[in-house]
């Protein structure tokens, strides 16, 4: 277990470096200068200039790359170049929205997928898999800004329940603060639930046929029993690993629904630094989504290695 | 029971009467959050949008109309020569810190922006000074090496507001004004939030205590937010299919007025076949700039026929002197040898009004045998990179949203490679002019110039846009600078 854990700690901290460079290639042949857009187009060739200059643009890039990356090992995010303060305090900032928004998400997914994957797969064919397969489909098919925007319609600009958008800050209390963030979790959480649910049945069904179910339904172990000390457990590998890929789906998918919503989280400073090249910014930021996809699939090995004791010997 | 019911609503009717006395907090909606509050160092519109004349003050101001308005300045004198402005300033004016403005605050502002390492976007304002002196406190002396006819007209614009030495470098993340409005806070990405400045040098004048921007870019959420009362107010609205909705609805007041953005398809003059005169007019013949409007705006807009604001005092209309044509438009292009047609690419940013304008134009162009394809293209990063500064490209839309920019003609290394000696001495000319009359009558004439000689396909004004809670008086309904001027904005009742 201890070698596992060695191993793809290593691997993750490769994986982050070769990340790392991978985004400083592609921002420094993106097209943009950072100081023509906050200067605009009136601005002058000496102006311009003298802020290249202020941002450390005019430096060599193998310099830069180093700087970038000697900083952030020392904790150092850098300085936003539109907001001109650490972008560890706009992250740090942000993840208060980010960071909750998406647990919702993958708490409200989890909720609704497993207890309907598995009953759609108990009873195959009957009326719950039917309603099941229908849901998922209509699911998996409309997109979660989409379905944000009709939930801001129904419920905000109809109902009333919800506010339009916005996000009031942890400061004005729980209640407020999750009333904000639930209709944009459900927005998020739903798409995801609907492949989660197709994956959990589709789990289910396999483990369902498979001859120790079988077995253990010949011993007089009764279904219900059987379906939650038998068939659960062994399906929860496939799901757990949807689950390990569907976490950077839920913060790629914050970019849109930060958006729709008007929420002040990390997708929706992503997108604003990448329409303003705040290059710092956007640098970061797209190397804390990929550690966090990279340590989330770390985290799923070692899950894989508690579900399955098979691994822990293997590796 | 029903009587213990009569009090608690007797009660409850009491507790609400503070309810009734009029409100004194503002929520004004904008599209795009400012990067940064301070617009000494940085171009965007958003920044002015939420700081100029709030937050900070320059010598003079320009108001609702245009005009040029004493503001930290009281008064001021030009020497016959046009060369020394000497400004007299107010008195007892103090900034959010505490600290006392004086001359010597005006001095480090301009000197700063004029510095050789100042990365202020309108550098060029203060290009002809030649030395700014401070005989005492309250008189400030400009010496300008050259006469320059719009030298306090700039004077009012975000670009040149006073700032303090202590707090200059800081006023990004945490701006220090001499404005109505302090800086409370700013929730990135969501909010900026400003209390009403107790010792505000007029302070009779300001209703509010407090204001919060809020930053929505969707149109739809903005038109949510609206409905459900989460913004009072949102004078720029990004949705203009829906204003009419508004304006329909007696709980908004909705009000189409004017910005500084003249909407208009900038050609590569250098290049083939554009620079032939014959065919940038039958391009602009073949332009229906209402059918385009009501297309791209949904029929908010005004037409213009030439590079010139209609806030601006000095405005004509051209929009005759190339009119809608398409048999002459036609005509034009074979006498320049395009009888059997002509391709050609228009570079369309995401804009909704340049990608809308855009499908529009080519359909407009297909009418006279003109194929204008399109190639999308990302504002502003993209667009500045391709167009503005590699100049590659063959049509481009965008919308030029500075105000008094039609020297954009004149200027060499422009985007656009328009070439006119006549129109750029009139410029020059224009800009060194002092008397006002006579300074408008030759923006008239360069405008007519423009008109006929067609750099650009001259499309529409970007329109304002601004639907707000009906009880709300006092905001601007048309933007002759880029501002949400809310000094005397009050509610009623």
């Amino acid at each position: 277990m201890l070698r596992l854990v060695i191993t793809r700690l290593l691997s993750l901290a490769v994986t982050l470096l070769f990340v790392s460079l991978a985004i400083f290639l592609i921002l420094e042949v993106l097209p943009g200068d950072p100081a023509a857009i906050m200067l605009g187009t009136a601005a002058r060739e000496d102006t311009l200039a003298a802020l290249r200059q202020e941002l450390g643009l005019d430096q060599p890039a193998l310099l830069r790359y180093l700087q970038w990356i000697g900083g952030i090992l020392q904790g150092d995010l850098g300085q936003s170049i539109t907001y001109k303060m650490p972008v560890s305090t706009l992250v740090a900032e942000r993840m208060n929205v980010t960071l909750p928004l998406s647990l919702l998400a993958i708490v409200i997914s989890t909720a609704l997928a497993l207890p309907l994957g598995v009953a759609a797969a108990a009873q195959r064919d009957g009326m719950v898999d039917r309603a099941v397969l229908v849901f998922s489909q209509l699911g998996v098919a409309v997109p979660n800004f989409w379905i944000g925007l009709l939930f801001i319609l129904f419920f905000s600009t109809w109902l009333g329940w919800f506010p339009a958008g916005g996000f009031p800050g942890w400061s004005a209390g729980i209640g407020p603060a999750l009333q904000a963030l639930l209709l944009p979790a459900v927005a998020l959480a739903l798409p995801q639930a609907a492949v989660l649910t197709r994956v959990t049945r589709s789990a289910t069904l396999e483990v369902i046929g498979a001859d120790f179910v079988r077995t253990a339904r010949a011993k007089g172990v009764d279904k219900g029993a059987t379906l939650r000390r038998h068939v659960v457990p062994n399906a929860l590998i496939p799901v757990t690993t949807i689950l390990g890929l569907q976490l950077s789906f839920f913060f790629g998918g914050a970019i849109l629904v930060e958006n729709v919503f008007n929420l002040p989280g990390l997708g929706r400073l992503a997108y604003q630094a990448l329409n303003q090249r705040d290059l710092v910014v956007i640098k970061d930021i797209v190397l804390i989504f990929s550690g966090l996809v990279i340590v989330v699939n770390f985290l799923v090995d070692i899950g894989y290695a508690i579900l399955d004791p098979r691994l822990r010997s293997r590796a | 029971m029903t009587k213990r019911l009569l009090t608690a609503a007797l009660l409850l009717s009491v507790s609400a009467i503070p309810a009734f006395a009029a409100k004194a907090s503002l929520v004004v909606g904008m599209p795009i959050e400012p990067p940064g509050l301070d617009p000494t160092v940085a171009a965007p519109v958003a920044i002015r949008e939420v700081t100029w004349v709030n937050l900070y003050e320059g010598l003079v101001r320009i108001d609702r109309t245009g005009k040029v308005q004493p503001l930290l300045a009281k008064s001021w004198e030009i020497a016959p020569d046009g060369l020394t402005y000497t400004f007299r300033l107010q008195e007892g004016v103090k900034f959010h810190d505490g600290s006392t403005f004086d001359s010597a605050d005006v001095k480090f502002a301009f000197d700063r922006a004029r510095d050789p390492k100042s990365t202020n976007a309108q550098k060029q304002i203060f290009a002809p000074i030649a030395s700014i002196e401070t005989p005492d406190p309250a008189t400030v002396v400009i010496k300008l090496k050259e006469p320059s006819g719009n030298f306090l007209y700039y004077l009012g614009w975000g670009d040149a507001v006073i700032v303090a030495p202590e707090t200059a470098a800081t006023n990004a993340a945490n701006p220090v004004g001499t404005g109505p409005f302090k800086f409370k806070s700013w929730s990135r990405g969501d909010r900026v939030e400003l209390t009403k400045n107790p010792d505000y040098w007029q302070k009779d004048k300001v209703k509010l205590e407090s204001v919060t921007f809020r930053f929505i870019s969707d149109a739809q959420a903005q038109v949510a937010a609206l409905k459900a009362g989460d913004v009072d107010a949102f004078p720029n609205l990004g949705a203009p299919e829906l204003f009419a909705e508004f304006q329909k609805d007696k709980r908004f007041k909705a009000v189409a007025g004017n910005t500084e953005g003249e909407t208009v398809a900038g050609m590569n003059n250098a290049k083939k076949p554009f620079d032939d005169v014959r065919v940038r007019r039958a391009l602009m013949h073949a332009v229906d700039r209402k059918a385009l409007i009501e297309g791209a705006y949904s029929g908010f807009g005004q037409p213009i026929g030439s590079f010139f604001s209609p806030n601006n005092p000095a405005f004509v209309d051209t929009t005759n002197v190339i009119p809608y044509d398409v048999e002459k438009a036609k005509a034009l292009l074979k006498e320049a040898g395009y009888g059997n047609g002509l391709s050609i690419t228009i570079k369309s940013p995401q804009m909704a009004y340049a990608s809308r304008s855009a499908e529009l134009l080519s359909a407009m162009m297909a009418e006279v045998g003109v194929d204008l394809k399109i190639i999308p293209t990302e504002f502003p990063a993209k667009w500045i990179e391709e167009v503005f500064k590699n100049k590659d490209y063959d049509v481009t839309i965008v919308s030029h949203t500075e105000p008094l920019d039609i020297d954009i003609f004149a200027r060499d290394s422009y985007y656009f490679n328009y070439k006119n000696d006549k129109f750029k001495a009139l410029i020059a000319d224009a800009a060194k002019t002092t008397d006002e009359k006579a300074r408008f009558a030759k923006y008239t004439e360069a405008q007519k110039i423009l008109a006929e000689d067609v750099p650009a396909l001259f499309l529409f004004q970007l329109p304002k846009l601004g639907v707000w809670n009906a009880k709300v008086q006092g905001l601007w309904e048309n933007s002759p600078i880029p501002s949400n001027d809310v000094t005397e904005v009050s509610w009623t009742e």
